[in-house]
């Protein structure tokens, strides 16, 4: 192996500080009694709790998944600390004057604009650290024209028929071993409702931030997009680097009625561990939508870059007639992370079309694997499905894998898959080189020209984030 | 033209791959305003002394001296090398998808200017000069657009290493078996545009198999280069020479007279 490459992939994560910080934290363990725990400190109505239980008791009968070619010392659940939170000295922040100055460091040396007023326009965010949400911004904006964009907990308390009309609506309790222990445990995450009619006049966006080194992160998002309703949502994360792994099982529910419209994109950088693939964050995400309604799409976009271990199939549920679901991935993984990700799009209403792009570069020791299926119901006249599934590998020990998964049941639809796999070697390298171009920019170069489709779709100031993210992740790895 | 420092300047070079010697003592100066053509027979080592130079990360060089305009060429990297005007021709260029082809050769001629402390060009810039450049080597418009050499034929490939040269206008430059996969036409033309790209102050060093390339591009000085080692070196007549009667004559003559 030559050195460039190994220079170029090898850079240091730079969101790997822990911030010192007094939590208000459960004991390690799970059980009943925690759940009851969470549920009380988050003062929610019965119902929840009995939605948590039922999750908690059906979680108990489930075993781990292990077909996905991911290998990694299962997490033991009792020594996870399910709820921590920054301790606050009011129960609620009224203003931002009153959050702990050095949680708004934290945030200030992540970059993430929790400051109206300083931020840059257009962006709405909403912080969560830990277990609990810290601020939202722009609320009072969006208000006006009908939007509810806060915490996933004040959305229980300010809005109880909404959740209870959709949590779990499209991403059931008992849905799978994650998502039934997120049911279980969740404690807080982002809730957006955009009216019927309305196009949400900013992007809106949740950062997370797992601090605490024993806590697991349970987030829980809902997005209810009503009937020609739009909205563009933004994710991004990272956490500090610790050398032990900490568990992150979260569930997004997307529910898009008639002619509505929601785009997702996610900009994943939690710790990866480091070379040696010691520490980073299990992540084990459970995100669907579902477009109910005609006509209605919904689009995943994410560039995955970060965690150790990651398990991750946003997907569409095509129920209207005429809905378009949408799925356009780049996971990088580098060193000995490995990912198993891709998505599920399941056609059930008539003319329903659905498209994937994913982009999937492994680098040093890693293992990177598509795993992605089309499902075509009987009664899904005239669906169309578009697959697109390329790889590329950097050097010599790292390793792509694709597993599509087509079950057509309808005899007018139309699939389609194309797969490539590419080689960022010493030639394409040297090639660059002797034309002047140093070895950093060319795998830049040659990394943008791989994901163009993908980052095309991604909002424009996270595209710019995600090419820089890629370079960063890369440099040291080319060999 | 500096009539005393040569522009490149081989000592006694040695390289190897993976182990294995492949260049076993190279003594080669090349001057400014010259045209030198390295020819031998296949796996005498003559593309290695390309790749060597150019800094290809494979090869170690495990002896000897070069200078580039009297500079220690083996404490550059590989672009640094190509930024201070070294420029290699690959025999078979590599394809790279995604990344168009004008966007590559802007950011190489960028690269280059900064350096050189000019002005980079813009888009818009770029695209004027590039339309006059593509015409030096008959290439169509919309391969500009088009992947680096995805999908390019032999010929359009080695077209397009002669762009780049000419989007480089490098001091020397080293053509490795330019002629292979090229027809008769193409040669011709690539042959002409890198004749009137060569000037008093440049450098081109040829590196061929077959003497056919040497009738458009006409070299000064000609090398015959087998087993790592130049056997023999002369004016171009030696060409012609080599034409009629091949390489075996050489190699015997050198075996006759004990290597060097």
């Amino acid at each position: 192996m030559s050195t460039t490459l190994n220079v170029v992939t090898g850079q240091d994560y730079k969101y790997g500080f822990v911030t010192d910080i007094e939590a208000d934290s459960v004991a390690p363990g799970l059980n009943e009694d925690v759940i009851r725990f969470i549920s009380a400190k988050k003062g929610e109505p019965d119902w929840l709790l009995e939605f948590r239980l039922k999750a908690y008791r059906h979680w108990l009968t489930l075993a781990e998944p292990d077909w996905a070619k991911v290998s990694y010392p299962r997490p033991d659940f009792q020594k996870i600390v399910y709820y921590s939170a920054p301790k606050a000295k009011v129960a609620k922040y009224a203003s931002m004057d009153e959050v702990d100055p050095e949680l708004l460091r934290t945030f200030e040396k992540l970059g993430v604009p929790i400051n109206e007023q300083a931020s840059l326009a257009g962006v709405a965010v909403d912080v969560v650290f830990d277990s609990v949400s810290v601020t939202t911004t722009y609320k009072e904006k969006l208000a006006t024209v009908g939007i509810i964009f806060c915490s996933f907990s004040e959305a229980v308390r300010e809005h109880p028929e909404l959740i209870k009309k959709y949590l779990g609506s499209v991403v059931p309790a008992a849905d799978n071993f994650y998502a039934a222990l997120n049911s279980a445990v969740f404690t807080d995450g982002s809730f957006v409702f955009i009216p019927k009619g309305v196009t949400c006049p900013m992007d809106l966006s949740t950062y997370f931030r797992i601090n605490n080194k024993e806590s697991g992160q349970f987030e829980r998002t809902l997005i209810v997009a009503e009937e020609g309703a739009s909205v563009s949502y933004l994710e991004g994360c990272t956490a500090p680097q610790f050398d032990t792994n900490q568990l992150h099982a979260a569930v997004v529910e997307l529910v898009a009625l008639d002619h509505a419209s929601i785009k997702y994109s996610t900009v994943q950088n939690w710790y990866a561990g480091d070379k040696n693939g010691v520490g980073g964050i299990f992540n084990f995400v459970t995100k669907r939508g579902l477009c109910k309604g005609k006509a209605s799409r919904i689009s995943w976009t994410q560039v995955e870059t970060g965690s150790a271990i990651t398990w991750k199939y946003p997907s569409c549920i095509l129920l209207g007639d005429d809905s378009i679901g949408e799925f356009y991935s780049v996971a990088l993984t580098n060193h000995k992370q490995q990912a198993d990700t891709g998505t599920k799009m399941v056609h059930i209403g008539r003319n329903t079309k659905s498209t994937i792009i994913s982009k999937g570069i492994s680098a040093g020791e890693s293992s990177n694997s598509y795993r992605g299926l089309v499902k075509v119901q009987p009664k899904a006249e005239g669906a169309r499905n578009f697959s697109q599934c390329d790889s590329m590998l950097i050097g010599q020990a790292c390793s792509a894998s694709t597993f599509p998964y087509i079950e057509v049941q309808n005899r007018s639809a139309k699939v389609e898959h194309e797969a490539t796999t590419s080689k960022i070697g010493e030639e394409q390298l040297f090639y660059f080189q002797q034309r002047g171009i140093p070895a950093e920019e060319a795998i830049s170069m040659i990394i943008n020209g791989f994901c163009k489709d993908v980052f095309r779709e991604l909002p424009m100031e996270f595209a710019v984030e995600a090419t820089k993210l890629l370079s960063l992740k890369l440099e040291g790895s080319v060999g | 033209m500096t009539t005393g420092v040569p522009m490149l300047s081989i000592k006694n070079l040695t390289a190897s791959i993976h182990g294995t010697p492949v260049l076993k003592g190279i003594d080669l100066e090349i001057k400014a305003g010259e045209i030198h053509a390295i020819m031998g027979p296949n796996g005498s080592g003559k593309s290695t002394l390309g790749k060597v130079l150019a800094g290809h990360p494979s090869y170690e060089v495990t002896g000897g001296e070069v200078l580039f305009e009297g500079q220690n060429l083996f404490e550059l990297e590989a672009d640094a090398r190509a930024r201070a005007g070294l420029f290699m021709g690959f025999q078979h260029p590599i394809e790279v998808p995604g990344v168009s082809n004008a966007s590559f050769l802007r950011l190489a001629y960028n690269k280059k200017a900064e350096a050189e402390g000019r002005d980079e060009l813009d888009p818009l810039e770029f695209d004027d000069f590039i339309h006059e450049k593509i015409k030096l080597v008959s290439m169509r418009e919309e391969f500009l657009d088009r992947s680096l050499n995805e999908g390019f034929s032999g010929g359009e490939k080695k077209r397009n290493e002669i762009l780049q040269m000419a989007v480089l206008e490098p001091k020397l430059a080293i053509l490795d078996e330019l002629d292979s996969g090229l027809d008769i036409d193409a040669l011709r033309v690539l042959g002409d545009a890198v004749n009137k790209l060569q000037r008093a102050d440049r450098a081109l060093l040829i590196i061929t198999h077959f003497p056919r390339i040497l009738e458009t591009i006409q070299p000064q000085f000609v090398h015959v280069l087998s087993g790592g080692r130049i056997l023999k070196s002369s004016g171009k007549e030696l060409a012609v020479e080599l034409e009629e009667r091949g390489y075996d004559w050489v190699l015997e003559e050198a075996a006759a007279g004990g290597a060097r």
